[in-house]
């Protein structure tokens, strides 16, 4: 039929690009299992020749990698958590609580948003420092617990709840709190999934912040003591490689299982501004 | 006063009780940990505190201007401006069109496994960026990286990626396309998806080609969410610092990957001349405003 | 209100539980993982940074400390060289300094102009390590205002690794002894048929070649007690312009460290055959090179400008140990310093890094006189000369570096570069000027 050459030139058009995108990953993957010193041979091979967990080991054994990944674990965990909390309470109250100031401090919130972090960040240092914070995983957590945009996501949400709902649960004599807990969040729940991953994700890929904050090579998160592996171990690449699928290996899980509602929040987000 | 009106008084107050509570975790962390530090960052731009001062105060001297002068006298500072522009102006329209290009290949009507194809375009946005950048800067060996393999394939010469000034940029370029463009490629195909195909059946029944669907249908549909996309992605490049940190080391070859944050990092973070740090922060603070700026009201403009 | 109005309460204690639950194993874990870090919570912890490779190795000396000392542990952490200045400086701009440190000694004039040294003459008069036992040149470099704030570990110096095959097949027969030697020795090699090679590796990221070539030529660096870049005056535009031109030849390729794959890898296959490097590639070159190119490869002093100056003179280098000021275990810091720079430990700490002992007494060991690529380096260290004492040495250093950087891979011509170079380095002397200025003006100098 007539649709022939174009279904094959769209899919082979969309494979190339398929191939393009994964390339470096599957070689990532190669590598990391290759023995050492075999990525940087003339001629270069594409697949390990003799596959060897022997780069794993070495970053489990030899380089303490498995605490950092715990750390990693514990500041996306506990950041996520807790931001949650925060902006689920602030996002809600900017939404559906009256109280007077509200439309001027919410302004002023998305007028923060311009303000680009860097601003912050040296007097923050310092600011950290007299607080005693600097090399602790709080001195990484604290700061990001309240994004704005997690404020805006929240919101737009919140404004499509039902009114009536709430007030019903008011005129049945329900605090505002436990309207919060019982009522709120459950109906919120599919915005903080959304924005759960989203925190998960952006607190274990943070590389700036906690590069200036840490100086404990046991407190390093996973992004940062990839690169401090660099600076010592640039010759090896299979060993980087396998720091590289170490790192990257949990967030792209994460994000397959929940790819939908990871995709849908992006675009609310993006049409409705 | 009815019994009804006492109770509408006291919700409300109660109400507004509660919504200044509900806020105020947020307010506070964001007062403490970002408005101060703003203001603070300002202060500190006027004055010379650095590495003396961290030790010992009382060696500050306040310079008003002075950092901003010695700045747009530091040929450094051009240079990584310069940079940051070329990764901006070049990059940004780049990933734009290369997620446009994406979100119209996936969205065809054609396509089987759409599913598949967009996971897979997306995936390396989700990746940690020290990760990709530490596989692409081997995937950017002169000798043993697999770019130059492929080129090879193709028979042209090996290129010095990350050694060249004039190719180091390129390459960052090339990686930070490769990483993000699944992003905006989604927020694309929401927005394709949101035109109905019976328009296009309409033009084409019209005699429209392609081209002209393309131009006179799907640009003005997606205008919005090209506004959007243009925003997110220019102030997102603008704030250029893992690439050149893990691939050049900093500065590249000739500084020619040296980023205005990258700039800012060295002299605020490796140097600690911290007010000259701050005032370069101030720089990218006014940089990102205008541009933000410039681009809403040339989409006003436009309409 | 009927009963049936809320069918989503059911929904609410899942998602509500499992966020707490969230919550709660993450604080789990972080207690968990505060715990782990407590272990020896009843000895005195000892935060020791050491750097590079030493960092890797000094961990196979601290057993024997911990024993010699029941109640002290000792924690290591390594750190790259690329990455020690900035978190020494990180460290003591947020107030999270170890209780010891490895120190380049180019480093201790800026901790000490910052407060952060524990002065250590009052332990070494108590001690059983005597100044005299090390070489003069190297303990000078650790006395500010005649205080001794480090004491030495090791030395380090560079001197010229080099392919003795090669050379040989290119005809030259001993190592060069002048630039002139050296240049035209470099240029045979370069000539010699084969692939794409080169005569020499000269990472242009590093500041250490063109700094000993200019302290070969007699260049001061700085001037007016280092108020001042001196970077103008004819010797250092001889070495600049040296340094520069091995470039322009094509003796060395135009590439920094983060663009060799693999130096040890490209040495034995010849890509370069001569480099400029410390003590610290003894061990690695005879780690990481294969078997049969162990027979090709040698050490010389450095040449010098002229023939009769041989050898040229090299970097005073080397690192000390030094304690933090702030540090809540100063005493325990310093046993682990003695310990650390005592004799027998210096020479088996040389057994397992190649690096050079500061002790000269430790170089009578026989693992030391027996070996003979190490005579170059102790010739080497009769002929150093130290670089300029002052607290910004470290971003000058760098700021030479991008100077013949932007020589060498752009196109800027030496005089717009030397000049770019002298008015960065004047600035960031601005405000040591303005101290010391101070300083003199209060009337106490």
């Amino acid at each position: 039929m007539r649709r022939w050459p174009a279904l094959v030139g769209l899919h082979l058009a969309l494979g190339i690009v398929a191939v393009a995108t994964l390339l470096p990953f599957l070689w990532m993957l190669s590598a990391s299992l290759m023995p050492a010193g075999e990525a940087s041979q003339w001629p270069p091979s594409f697949l390990p020749s003799r596959p060897t967990l022997e780069n794993y080991r070495a970053l489990f054994h030899r380089l303490d990698l498995g605490r950092c990944f715990l750390n990693s674990a514990f500041v996306a965990i506990v950041s996520t958590a807790l931001a949650l909390l925060i902006v689920s309470l602030a996002g809600y109250a900017f939404a559906k609580l009256h109280f007077p100031g509200r439309s001027r401090i919410y302004r002023a919130l998305l007028t923060a948003m311009v303000i680009p972090a860097q601003v912050a960040m040296l007097p923050l240092f310092l600011l950290l420092r007299e607080v005693g914070l600097v090399n602790t995983y709080w001195g990484v957590i604290i700061p990001a617990l309240a994004p704005v945009f997690g404020i805006f996501m929240v919101r737009q949400y919140a404004l499509s709840l039902p009114d009536e709902l709430l007030d019903a649960a008011r005129v049945d004599g329900a605090g505002e709190f436990t309207i919060y807990r019982k009522l709120v969040l459950p109906l919120l729940r599919p915005i903080l999934v959304t924005f759960g991953v989203f925190s998960f994700i952006g607190a274990w890929n943070d590389f700036m912040w906690p590069l200036i904050v840490l100086t404990d090579d046991r407190k390093y998160t996973l992004p940062v003591a990839l690169a401090n592996l660099i600076g010592e171990h640039a010759q090896d690449i299979e060993l980087m490689m396998a720091g590289s699928v170490l790192t990257v290996l949990p967030v792209l899980l994460l994000f397959l299982v929940l790819q939908r509602t990871y995709v849908e929040g992006l675009t609310m987000g993006g049409v409705k501004e | 006063m009815t019994a009804g009106g006492r109770n509408r008084v006291s919700r409300s107050r109660r109400e507004a009780r509660a919504g200044l509570a509900f806020i105020a975790p947020a307010l506070a962390l964001i007062a403490v940990f970002f408005v101060i530090p703003v203001v603070a960052g300002f202060l500190l731009a006027a004055t010379d505190f650095d590495i003396y001062a961290v030790g010992d105060p009382a060696t500050t001297r306040f310079v008003g201007l002075g950092n901003f002068a010695t700045l747009l006298h530091d040929p450094v500072f051009w240079k990584a401006l310069g940079n940051t522009f070329y990764f901006v102006l070049v990059g940004g329209p780049l990933s734009v069109a290369v997620s446009l290009g994406a979100a119209l290949l996936v969205n065809a009507r054609l396509v089987r496994c759409k599913g598949l194809f967009r996971t897979v375009y997306f995936a390396p946005v989700v990746t940690t960026m020290v990760a990709v950048a530490v596989v692409w800067r081997y995937l950017y060996h002169p000798r043993f990286g697999l770019l130059n393999q492929l080129l090879a394939l193709a028979g042209l010469g090996p290129v010095n990626w990350l050694g060249d000034p004039r190719w180091a940029m390129p390459a960052v370029i090339l990686m930070a396309v490769w990483k993000n463009f699944g992003y905006n490629m989604i927020i694309f195909v929401a927005g394709l998806q949101s035109v109905p195909a019976t328009i296009y059946e309409a033009a084409r029944v019209d005699g429209a080609g392609p081209w002209q669907q393309f131009r006179r249908l799907t640009l003005p549909a997606l205008r919005p969410m090209l506004v959007f996309v243009g925003v997110i992605t220019m102030v997102g490049y603008f704030q250029l610092f893992t690439e050149p940190y893990v691939m050049t080391n900093g500065g590249g070859p000739l500084n020619a990957t040296l980023s205005i944050v990258m700039y800012m990092y060295k002299q605020g973070f490796r140097w600690w001349n911290i007010g000259f740090g701050a005032a370069v922060a101030l720089v990218l603070f006014l940089i990102i405003l205008v541009g933000t700026l410039v681009q809403l009201r040339l989409q006003k403009g436009r309409e | 209100m009927a009963a049936g109005d809320r069918p989503t309460h059911r929904l609410a204690t899942p998602s509500i539980g499992c966020r707490w639950g969230a919550l709660a194993a993450g604080a789990l874990a972080g207690a968990l993982l505060a715990a782990c870090g407590d272990e020896a919570a009843r000895k005195t912890k000892l935060q020791f940074w050491a750097l590079g490779r030493e960092g890797e190795v000094v961990q196979k000396l601290i057993p024997a400390f911990e024993a010699a000392n029941p109640g002290v542990h000792v924690e290591v952490q390594q750190i790259p060289w690329t990455a020690a200045h900035e978190k020494l400086l990180t460290a003591f701009a947020g107030r999270s300094t170890p209780d010891l440190a490895q120190l380049g000694n180019t480093w201790i004039p800026e901790l000490v102009a910052l407060g952060a040294l524990e002065p250590l003459g009052g332990r070494l008069a108590k001690s059983r390590v005597n100044p005299r036992d090390f070489f003069p040149g190297i303990w000078a470099t650790n006395e500010i205002d005649g205080e001794p704030y480090g004491v030495p570990w090791y030395v380090d110096t560079r001197v010229l690794f080099y392919r003795s095959d090669l050379l040989a097949r290119a005809g030259v027969k001993r190592p060069p002894r002048s630039w002139e030697e050296w240049r035209n020795g470099m240029r045979s090699v370069k000539a010699l048929p084969g692939g794409e090679h080169y005569a020499i590796l000269l990472p242009t990221d590093e500041w250490a070649q063109p700094v000993v070539l200019a302290l070969q030529a007699g260049a001061d660096l700085l001037r007016d007690g280092g108020r001042h870049a001196d970077f103008k005056e004819a010797r250092f535009r001889t070495a600049f312009e040296f340094y520069v031109s091995l470039f322009a030849e094509r003796l060395a390729p135009p590439l920094g460290n983060a663009q060799v794959a693999n130096l040890y890898q490209q040495f034995a296959d010849g890509y370069f055959a001569m480099v400029i490097t410390g003590p610290w590639n003894l061990g690695e070159f005879r780690r990481r090179l294969p078997a049969d190119r162990q027979g090709d490869w040698a050490v010389a002093p450095l040449p010098a400008v002229t023939e009769t100056d041989y050898p040229g003179v090299s970097l005073a280098g080397g690192s000390s140990l030094v304690v933090f000021g702030a540090s809540p275990h100063k005493d325990a810091a310093f046993r682990l310093v003695e310990f650390l720079t005592d004799a027998r430990q210096q020479a088996r700490f040389y057994t397992l890094t190649g690096d050079l002992p500061a002790r000269a007494a430790a170089w009578d060991d026989p693992a030391l006189a027996g070996d003979p690529k190490l005579q170059a380096f102790r010739t080497q260290l009769e002929h150093v000369r130290p670089m300029p004492k002052v607290p910004e040495w470290e971003r000058i250093a760098t700021a030479i570096a991008e100077a013949a950087e932007r020589v060498i891979l752009g196109n800027q011509t030496e005089d717009r570069s030397l000049d770019q170079l002298q008015i960065e380095v004047d600035r960031m002397l601005d405000k040591r000027r303005f101290l010391l200025d101070r300083k003199s003006g209060g009337g106490g100098r």
